[in-house]
């Protein structure tokens, strides 16, 4: 299998089905950092060493069971659309995209499940799943971990316990994220609140794509800070127990708001982004985004009927530059990105 | 802007306060904040942190008149080359042994990015020895026994004690 055959699929976790936590909680994902005991972290390590260091890892990670359609893609070696399309579906970072040196990516069943080699850390594995399901994401992956951990030995400090080449990811190097759609806080203009109660709980926010990138279309990602001095089971609680439902109940409130005392400005909120969105011929990547998601929310309040929520989370991911570059076979220009992308979102909200 | 207290570093930290209708604003740096007993759940980036570390511990090594040669920021480890003045740049460390050679100036950057947390209570590989294995139990039980005793619930407290001490 090559990445360019996933640019016409969407992504398994991406577009769940709909009901009343998936609509607001679109995925979940558990990280882990691990770093193997006797090798120096990137910024020290010689390349001669990382490739050594890739390869072992490779062969650890490929021998173990990991489930269906296991693949690796050197990333070394890769294009650079192939690697933003892998970065556009979040299948490897940013930094894993741009880096340097002998580095890959194992992905299996459906890309639930990724292992980037060489990335901040030697090794960072992580398990997706659609809607909320952190308990199920931490089974597999801590499964998984223990699989790996057969083969290599891990860096292990009894004090800070797993080592990771950055202080912030010390401990667990358990790193827990969901991404949330909360078009009716932003509405209700109370996305600050959110913000500040998520800072309080030492959880930080960042926009859809991760470090560094704004909050585009009223998507979230929340996920904790502390990795340190916490259980697996007590980060992972606070999510699924405590912060995620109070958030999920705050959004489903502002949604009945809104419904009950402006259904009109927001039917009309709606219907503008529909009406923009199936006529439009030139559509920036952020207009989109914006746009769907305001669609998004009106299928999800049944406001708009003759679109299923499948269409619109396809949508989101298959206009994202590279997958629309690698659709068309071609480097295409802003423009011509802008063109392709308007003609598929009005194929595909017209048709259906 | 400079901190209003020390006038020395840049102020990252600014307090709105409204007092009988009267609105004031304060400018400090992190350390004068802490001074005043401000405890801020800020979300400071670590080579930001690494920096006021270091800068505060320079003035130390100033005000004791040693040479500039115990620079703490030059110091490298001998293992991976790693040091300080680099980490505060870029915060991501050269090898493990860095956490043991830098342990000092480390520390608190560590407890201050994980709310003041420094030890590990999660998985353990399964080839860590019995001792260590022990400790981070422990480590466990003991932050379990606070949080019952925290919320008065001695029943399970006595029971966190007794576990803890079978551990020992």
């Amino acid at each position: 299998m090559r990445p360019t055959d996933l640019c016409n699929y969407p992504s398994s976790w991406f577009s769940g089905g709909s009901n009343a936590v998936s609509d607001i909680v679109i995925s979940s994902r558990i990280r882990l950092a691990r770093n193997v005991a006797g090798y120096e972290f990137l910024p020290c390590l010689s390349t001669e060493r990382q490739q050594q260091l890739h390869d072992r890892l490779k062969e650890a990670l490929l021998s173990i069971d990991l489930g269906e359609k296991v693949w690796c893609v050197d990333i070394d070696h890769a294009s650079d659309v192939e690697r933003n399309l892998l970065t556009e579906r979040h299948l490897i970072s940013r930094r894993h995209a741009k880096g340097k040196g002998p580095r890959s990516v194992v992905l299996a069943g459906d890309e639930s499940f990724t292992a980037m080699i060489n990335e901040e850390d030697h090794l960072r594995m992580q398990v997706y799943a659609a809607g909320l399901d952190l308990d199920t994401c931490w089974k597999r992956l801590g499964r998984i971990d223990d699989l790996v951990e057969e083969k290599i030995d891990y860096a292990f400090d009894r004090r800070l316990g797993y080592l990771t080449a950055c202080p912030t990811n010390l401990g667990t190097g358990l790193r827990v994220s969901v991404m949330l759609h909360l078009p009716a806080l932003k509405m209700t203009g109370q996305i600050e609140k959110f913000i500040t109660a998520a800072h309080d709980c030492d959880m930080a926010v960042r926009g859809l794509f991760g470090e560094g990138t704004d909050a585009v279309g009223d998507f979230f990602q929340l996920s904790n800070q502390i990795t340190l001095g916490l259980s697996e089971q007590q980060i992972i609680e606070t999510f699924s127990a405590v912060i995620v439902p109070k958030i999920i109940a705050y959004e489903t409130e502002s949604r009945k708001a809104l419904l009950g005392k402006k259904p009109r400005a927001l039917d009309d909120k709606i219907q503008r982004a529909l009406g923009v969105l199936r006529s439009a011929h030139l559509i920036s990547s952020q207009e989109a985004l914006f746009l769907l998601s305001n669609v998004r929310l009106g299928v999800n309040l049944g406001r708009v009927k003759d679109i299923n929520i499948a269409t619109v989370n396809e949508l989101f991911l298959l206009t994202q530059p590279a997958h629309l570059q690698l659709r068309a076979g071609k480097i295409l220009d802003a423009d011509q990105r802008d063109t392709l992308r308007a003609e598929i979102i009005r194929t595909r909200l017209s048709s259906n | 802007m400079l901190c209003q207290v020390c006038k020395e570093r840049s102020a990252t930290i600014h307090l709105t306060e409204i007092d009988n209708g009267q609105r004031s604003e304060t400018h400090l740096c992190q350390q004068c904040a802490r001074q005043q007993g401000l405890s801020i759940k800020s979300q400071i980036p670590l080579d930001e942190l690494m920096n006021t570390l270091l800068s505060s511990q320079q003035e130390k090594t100033a005000q004791q008149g040693k040479p500039l040669s115990t620079d703490v920021s030059d110091h490298a480890c001998p293992n991976c080359g790693m040091t300080l003045g680099r980490f505060a740049k870029s915060p991501l460390l050269g090898c493990t042994h860095d956490y043991t050679e830098f342990q000092a100036e480390l520390l608190p950057l560590i407890e201050q990015s994980h709310n003041g947390k420094s030890h590990h209570c999660g998985k353990v590989p399964t080839r860590i020895c019995e001792h260590d294995r022990n400790e981070i139990q422990r480590n466990k039980f003991r932050q379990q026994l606070d949080k019952a005793v925290k919320n008065e619930d001695y029943e399970a407290a006595a029971k966190l004690r007794d576990q803890i001490q079978a551990l020992t």
